[in-house]
């Protein structure tokens, strides 16, 4: 092993690595959550941050170096955002056809989602810059992500509350709504697609194919409605 | 692959330069999403240029967002104190948010069916 700090010291800062982590880290996490019939528990986003930040841990390799490799990956974020646009023009029958309902359901949904995550924060106490982070929660990865940057949050955070927010929203979706006895598919997936963005919508198709494809549309909505609304009130509120 | 990637970036890159050029506070790509709906709909054809890539990148979009998670052990100390708020903040506000968009959707359909009939 006598060459092995040159050659820890090669790998720690090329970003190669980090690239190539992340990528096997996720492809394990993956692979973990197939086997767990994807359970919302073992998320396989949350999972293979966990695998990675124990890798830097262990290793005592700093974000900025890991982010050197990583960042490849990050860019990507914009152009998933842009190809969102590809499903919302594939459901603008379903939209056309409940507009009146589906944009209700947005509007109140949305601000919901916004007003009671900042007004709840400022109750808690929570710290400014934590309140930033958490207004967008309910909105998909990618967007909530940029609007976190733009609203002056950590978007760090911002991402992994955001896939806390997911998972929570895929647990509680089905016994929420069996509680209530609410049986409309729509409204149910559309619901979870609006609170609790593509983990709720990837819960919503295992249950029921309709609720998948309306949570889908809530989702996609509820990304441009929130990037208009979390600036707006940011200004009014804090 | 290569056109239609063109084409997101393209969108990416004028969505950028609005929001930064007017300095409105919403991101970049969201103005692009919402330009490159508006293309398909004055062009509707090009939904089959767009679709084949839009469906990988969508299918590999948790993905993309494990390098901004992973930044979040740079904040892990400072937030521990804070973590258990933070949790009942989230728990709290998505299930209001998913009761008030139930709610809203199933009111609006009731009062569609009191029109038609």
């Amino acid at each position: 092993m006598s060459g092995s700090p040159a050659l820890w010291s090669y790998l720690a800062a090329a970003p190669l690595t980090w690239l190539t982590v992340t990528l096997l880290a996720f492809l394990g996490a993956s692979i973990l959550s197939r086997a767990l019939r994807h359970s919302p528990l073992a998320n396989p986003v949350l999972v293979s941050v966990c695998i990675i930040a124990t890798v830097l841990w262990l290793g005592g390799t700093d974000y900025d170096s890991y982010f050197e490799g990583a960042q490849f990956i990050h860019f990507l974020l914009g152009p998933a955002t842009v190809s969102l646009a590809a499903p919302l023009f594939d459901n603008r029958g379903t939209i056309r056809r409940l507009a009146a309902p589906i944009l209700l359901a947005l509007i109140v949904g949305s601000s919901v989602a916004v007003l009671s995550a900042v007004a709840l924060a400022q109750a808690f106490g929570l710290p400014e810059p934590v309140i930033l982070s958490l207004s967008p929660k309910s909105t998909t990865a990618p967007v909530a992500i940029g609007i976190s940057e733009a609203v002056g949050g950590i978007p760090g955070l911002t991402a992994v509350l955001v896939i806390l927010t997911g998972v929570i929203g895929a647990v509680i979706v089905t016994p929420l709504m069996n509680l209530l006895r609410i049986r409309d598919w729509r409204a149910r997936g559309f619901a979870v697609g609006v609170a609790a963005h593509g983990i709720g919508t990837a819960r919503a198709f295992q249950v029921n194919e309709t609720a998948g494809a309306y949570a889908g549309v809530g989702m996609a909505l509820n990304a441009l409605l929130t990037s208009l609304l979390v600036p707006l009130l940011v200004s009014w509120l804090i | 692959m290569l056109s239609a990637l063109s084409l997101l970036l393209t969108c990416q890159l004028a969505g950028e330069l609005v929001t930064r050029g007017a300095g409105l506070p919403m991101p970049g790509p969201v103005v692009g999403l919402a330009m490159l709906l508006a293309l398909l709909v004055a062009r509707p054809s090009l939904i089959e240029t767009i679709r084949p890539t839009a469906a990988i990148t969508l299918a590999n979009l948790s993905l993309f967002f494990v390098p901004a998670g992973v930044g979040v052990v740079a904040n892990l100390d400072v937030l521990s104190a804070d973590w258990p708020a933070i949790l009942a903040v989230l728990a709290l506000s998505t299930v209001l948010a998913m009761l008030a968009a139930v709610g809203a959707f199933l009111a609006a359909l009731r009062l569609l069916r009191r029109d038609e009939a």
